[in-house]
C-alpha cells in the first residue's frame, strides 16, 4: 500500500516539523494571551505583518535574525494596540481582534506595494538553511527527520519548554494563570491584573509575528500577501485543542502539520483519481474532528473574554 | 477598653455620588477580640471594610494598624501590615489547586522558581494548628462552599495575618458549617489573633462575638459588649425602630389546593425526590424545613412547573396531573417566588415596569393587537411600588438597582396583586435584612388570610415555626409526615431536619 509507505519516509517527518513551526509560534502566542484571559484574534493579521516585516528587513540588507527580531517587535506593537483596546478600555475582544487582523493585513499590503510598486514576481532573499546538529543528525532516519531543521524551529520548541516552565514553576506563571481565572483574586493580593494582561498580549503577539516571519525566512524565500492562508485561525483552534497547555499545543501543531505533509504526498500517490482540492481540505476536517474529541474535557480559563474592571464583580 | 488596640479607624467618610456610604465612622479593634459589625444591607459595613483593606480610598479619615498609618488604596500595604480579608464573594480560581490559590502573590514575580514544597509544609502546619483541614492539591472547583471559605481563611493566615476580616461569612454556610467556623474563630482569638466579622444575623452575633458595633445609614449608632445586651435591643438599634415580626392567627383551612401523592422525580437515575406526599389547603401555610441541598430545588421546580413527576400524582384544585407547566400555573393564579431572585425571579437589565408585567403581558389590560400598553403597565408598576412599599424605585428604575429586599418586594407584589389562590415561596427571605423579612412575612400572612394556600420552602427554622400551620421536614429528597405547628417544638424539628423522624430513619 503506497499510501502507507509515506509514513516510513524520513522526509515526511522532516517536513512535519518545518510545517509545524509557524503553527507552534502562533499557537503559543495565542495561548499565552488566552491564559491571562484575553482572546487575540489579531493573530492572522499579525502573522501576515510579521512575514512581510522580516522579509523586508532582510531584503533591505539586514541578516535573518535581525529580520526575525524586527518582526517580533512589530508584532509586539500591534499586541500593545490590542491590549490597550481590550484591557484598560475593556472593548469586545472579538471585534477588536478582527479589527487588528484587518488593519495589520491591509497595512502590510500597503507597505509592500509602497516599497515595490511594480514587481510581477516578488524578489527573493536567502532563507535560513537547515542546521544539522552534530552527532544527532547522523542517526539514521531520526537524524534526518528531527535534527536537520532550521534554527527557528529549534527556537520554537525551546519557547514551548520555557513557557511550560514559566506557567508551572514560577510565581509569574501562577499570576498569569490566576489572571485568566479570576483577576479579582490577583488584585486582592496587591498584584496588577491590567499590567499582567498587557504584558502577556505583547509577548504573545511578538511570538505570533515570529510565526509569520518563519514563512518568509525559512519555508519560502519571498513574500506574497496571502501567504498566511488562515494559519492564524488554525492556531486559535489549536489552543482549544491543547486545553490551554503548552505541551499539548506542540502536539496539536505537529498533528496538524502531519495531516498537511501527508496530504501533499498523498496527492502524488493517488494522482488524478481524486481532485487535489479535496486533499487540501483534509487537515482542516481532521482538525475539527480532533477539536471535538479533545475539547470536551478542556478546562477553559474562567475569565477568558471577560473584561476586568477594578471594583466590579 | 483595656485591650491593646491592633486596628484603629478614625473619622472615615466615603461618598459615592450623593450617597454617603460611611459618615465619619470611628472604630477600634483590640488584640484577641472577636468584634461583630452589625447592620442591615446598605448600612455601609462592606464599604468600611473595603476602605480598611485598601480596595476603596476614603474621602477623609485614616486607618492605623498596630500603630502604623496605612497608605490609602493599597491592598498590598494592608496585607503586609498583617490584615487578611475574606470577601463574601470568594476570590478564588476554580481551575487552580488550593495551593496555587493560596500562594498567589506571595512570591516576587521575578523569581525563577516557586518554593512549592516549603509552601505546602507551611500550609499543612497552619491547617493543623487551626483545625482547617483541606487538601492542598485539590482543585478549588471540587470543594464545597465551606471548604472554599477555609481556603480563603488559610490564604490570609498564610500571609501571617494577625487581623482577620470576614464579610458576611455565614451567608453561604449551613448551620453546622457556621458553628464550626465560629469555633475556629474563637480558637484564633484565643491564640492572639483579632477578628472582625460583618453580619446582619442577630443569632450569630449574640452567640459568637465579644463586642458589637452597630452601623445604620453609614454611621455608628451604638456599641455594646455582647454579654450586656440582648437580641431585642440589637434588633432595634440595627433597624432604628422596633421591628415586630407579624404573628400568625388561627384560622380554619379550606379545601385542598395543591397535593402530592407518592411523587418521585429522577435525575440521571437517582431519585432527587423520593415518594413524597403533602397537602396544602386554602388559607393554610405548609412549611417545608430542611438544610439546603436536600431536594428543595427539585421541589420548587416541581411545584413551579419546571419539572414533572416520574411517578405519583400531583393535583391542583382537584385536577390531577404528572406535571404542571409554568403557563398553566400563571393562568390558574399561582404566585411563585423563586429561590434565586436574581436569575429566576426578575430580569435585572429590565425596568421595574417591565418586570412587573412579565408574567401577565398577554392579559388584555397590558397588551393588545400585538402592542404593549406601556401607560397601563407603568400605572400598574406604580401601584405595586405604592402598595408594597418598594423603596428607591420608579417604574423606569432598572431592576438591578434595587436592593435585595426591595427586589423581593417587587416579585412578591407582582404575585400577590392578583390575589393568587396558591403561592410557592422558595427561600423567600434568604439574604434579606430584618425590616424586609418582617415585610415579606406580613405579606405572606396577609395572603393566607385572604384564602391563599402557601407552600413555604425554607432553611430558616424560626421562619418556618413563625409562619406555618403545618410543618414537614425534607431530607435527602424525602419528606417527613406533617406535624401541626401547635405540636412542633424546635428540638424535634431539628432532629427531623437530620432525617430522624418517628417510625423510620431516612438516613
Amino acid at each position: 500500500m503506497e499510501a502507507l509507505d509515506i509514513f516510513t519516509s524520513a522526509s515526511l517527518w522532516g517536513a512535519v516539523l518545518r510545517i509545524a513551526t509557524p503553527l507552534i509560534f502562533g499557537t503559543l502566542g495565542a495561548l499565552i494571551c488566552e491564559r491571562s484571559g484575553v482572546l487575540n484574534l489579531g493573530i492572522e493579521g499579525i502573522m501576515t505583518l510579521g512575514a512581510m516585516v522580516a522579509w523586508m528587513t532582510v531584503y533591505q540588507g539586514a541578516d535573518l535574525w535581525t529580520g526575525l527580531f524586527v518582526a517580533a517587535v512589530c508584532g509586539g506593537m500591534f499586541g500593545l494596540l490590542h491590549a490597550f483596546l481590550t484591557v484598560p478600555l475593556g472593548l469586545s475582544q472579538h471585534v477588536t481582534g478582527l479589527g487588528i487582523t484587518l488593519f495589520a493585513s491591509s497595512l502590510t499590503y500597503y507597505i509592500y506595494r509602497l516599497a515595490l510598486p511594480v514587481s510581477s514576481s516578488p524578489p527573493t532573499i536567502e532563507p535560513f538553511q537547515p542546521l544539522a546538529i552534530p552527532g544527532l543528525s547522523d542517526i539514521p532516519f531520526i537524524g534526518e527527520a528531527l535534527f536537520s531543521q532550521t534554527a527557528p524551529t529549534y527556537l520554537a520548541i525551546f519557547a514551548i519548554v520555557v513557557t511550560a516552565y514559566v506557567f508551572t514553576r514560577t510565581p509569574l506563571g501562577l499570576a498569569i494563570r490566576m489572571t485568566g481565572e479570576n483577576p479579582h483574586a490577583v488584585e486582592a493580593q496587591g498584584l496588577n491584573p491590567v499590567r499582567i494582561r498587557i504584558g502577556t498580549i505583547v509577548v504573545g503577539s511578538a511570538l505570533m509575528a515570529m510565526g509569520g516571519a518563519f514563512l518568509t525566512t525559512a519555508t519560502f524565500n519571498s513574500f506574497f500577501p496571502t501567504m498566511v492562508q488562515g494559519r492564524g485561525w488554525v492556531c486559535i483552534a489549536l489552543v482549544v485543542f491543547a486545553s490551554w497547555r503548552p505541551g499539548k499545543a506542540l502536539l496539536g501543531a505537529l498533528l496538524f502539520a502531519l495531516f498537511d505533509a501527508y496530504q501533499l504526498r498523498l496527492q502524488h500517490v493517488i494522482d488524478n483519481a481524486i481532485p487535489y482540492q479535496l486533499f487540501l481540505m483534509v487537515p482542516y476536517v481532521l482538525s475539527i474532528v480532533a477539536l471535538v474529541i479533545m475539547s470536551r474535557r478542556a478546562r477553559v480559563p474562567q475569565a477568558l473574554m471577560a473584561p476586568y474592571r477594578k471594583g466590579e464583580r | 477598653m483595656t485591650l491593646e488596640p491592633v486596628l484603629e479607624l478614625t473619622n472615615i467618610t466615603k461618598r459615592f455620588g450623593d450617597l454617603v456610604a460611611n459618615d465619619s465612622i470611628s472604630l477600634s479593634l483590640g488584640k484577641g477580640e472577636l468584634l461583630a459589625l452589625l447592620g442591615e444591607n446598605g448600612a455601609g459595613k462592606t464599604t468600611l471594610m473595603n476602605i480598611l483593606f485598601g480596595h476603596y480610598t476614603a474621602d477623609t479619615g485614616d486607618v492605623r494598624a498596630f500603630g502604623q498609618l496605612l497608605p490609602p488604596g493599597k491592598p498590598r500595604a494592608a496585607i503586609e501590615a498583617g490584615i487578611g480579608m475574606v470577601h463574601q464573594h470568594f476570590t478564588l480560581a476554580g481551575n487552580l489547586s488550593v495551593l496555587d490559590n493560596i500562594m498567589i502573590g506571595t512570591e516576587g514575580l521575578g523569581h525563577l522558581r516557586t518554593a512549592r514544597r516549603e509552601a505546602e509544609t507551611k500550609l499543612k502546619t497552619l491547617s493543623e494548628r487551626f483545625g482547617l483541614q483541606v487538601n492542598p492539591n485539590a482543585f478549588v472547583s471540587e470543594l464545597s462552599v465551606g471548604e472554599r471559605q477555609r481556603v480563603e481563611i488559610l490564604k490570609a493566615l498564610y500571609r501571617d495575618a494577625r487581623v482577620l476580616i470576614l464579610d458576611e461569612p455565614t451567608a453561604v454556610l449551613t448551620r453546622i458549617e457556621a458553628d464550626q467556623l465560629f469555633e475556629t474563630l474563637r480558637d484564633m482569638t484565643a491564640s492572639g489573633l483579632s477578628v472582625i466579622f460583618i453580619s446582619h444575623k442577630l443569632g450569630e452575633v449574640m452567640a459568637a462575638s465579644n463586642r458589637v458595633v452597630i452601623l445604620r445609614g453609614g454611621r455608628t449608632v451604638a456599641e455594646r459588649q455582647t454579654a450586656k445586651t440582648d437580641r431585642a435591643e440589637l434588633a432595634e438599634l440595627m433597624v432604628g425602630r422596633r421591628v415586630v415580626r407579624p404573628v400568625r392567627t388561627d384560622q380554619e383551612p379550606g379545601r385542598d389546593i395543591l397535593t402530592a401523592k407518592n411523587v418521585s422525580v429522577l435525575e440521571g437515575g437517582r431519585k432527587i425526590l423520593d415518594t413524597i406526599g403533602f397537602r396544602v389547603r386554602a388559607g393554610e401555610i405548609l412549611g417545608i424545613i430542611g438544610v439546603s441541598g436536600n431536594g428543595q430545588a427539585a421541589l420548587g421546580q416541581l411545584t413551579s412547573g419546571l419539572l414533572a413527576a416520574d411517578s405519583g400524582t400531583l393535583s391542583y384544585d382537584g385536577h390531577e396531573t404528572k406535571g404542571f407547566s409554568p403557563h398553566m400555573l400563571v393562568r390558574a393564579g399561582t404566585g411563585r417566588i423563586p429561590e434565586d431572585r436574581n436569575t429566576e425571579g426578575a430580569v435585572g437589565e429590565m425596568a421595574i415596569w417591565e418586570n412587573s408585567v412579565l408574567e401577565r403581558i398577554r392579559e388584555s389590560r397590558f397588551s393588545g393587537n400585538g402592542f404593549v400598553k406601556r401607560a397601563a403597565c407603568r400605572n400598574y408598576a406604580d401601584e405595586l411600588i405604592e402598595r408594597f412599599d418598594i423603596r428607591g424605585a420608579t417604574p423606569d428604575t432598572g431592576t438591578r438597582q434595587l436592593s435585595g429586599g426591595n427586589m423581593q418586594k417587587m416579585i412578591l407584589g407582582r404575585n400577590l396583586a392578583s390575589s393568587p389562590n396558591l403561592i410557592i415561596a422558595n427561600q423567600p427571605t434568604r439574604g434579606l435584612d430584618e425590616g424586609a423579612i418582617a415585610a415579606v412575612h406580613g405579606e405572606l400572612l396577609e395572603a393566607r388570610k385572604a384564602g391563599a394556600a402557601v407552600l413555604l420552602i425554607s432553611e430558616d427554622l424560626d421562619e418556618v415555626l413563625a409562619l406555618s400551620d403545618t410543618i414537614q421536614a425534607i431530607f435527602k429528597g424525602r419528606l417527613s409526615a406533617a406535624v401541626p405547628a401547635a405540636q412542633a417544638e424546635s428540638r424535634a424539628i431539628g432532629l427531623m431536619m437530620a432525617g430522624i423522624w418517628e417510625g423510620e430513619n431516612a438516613a
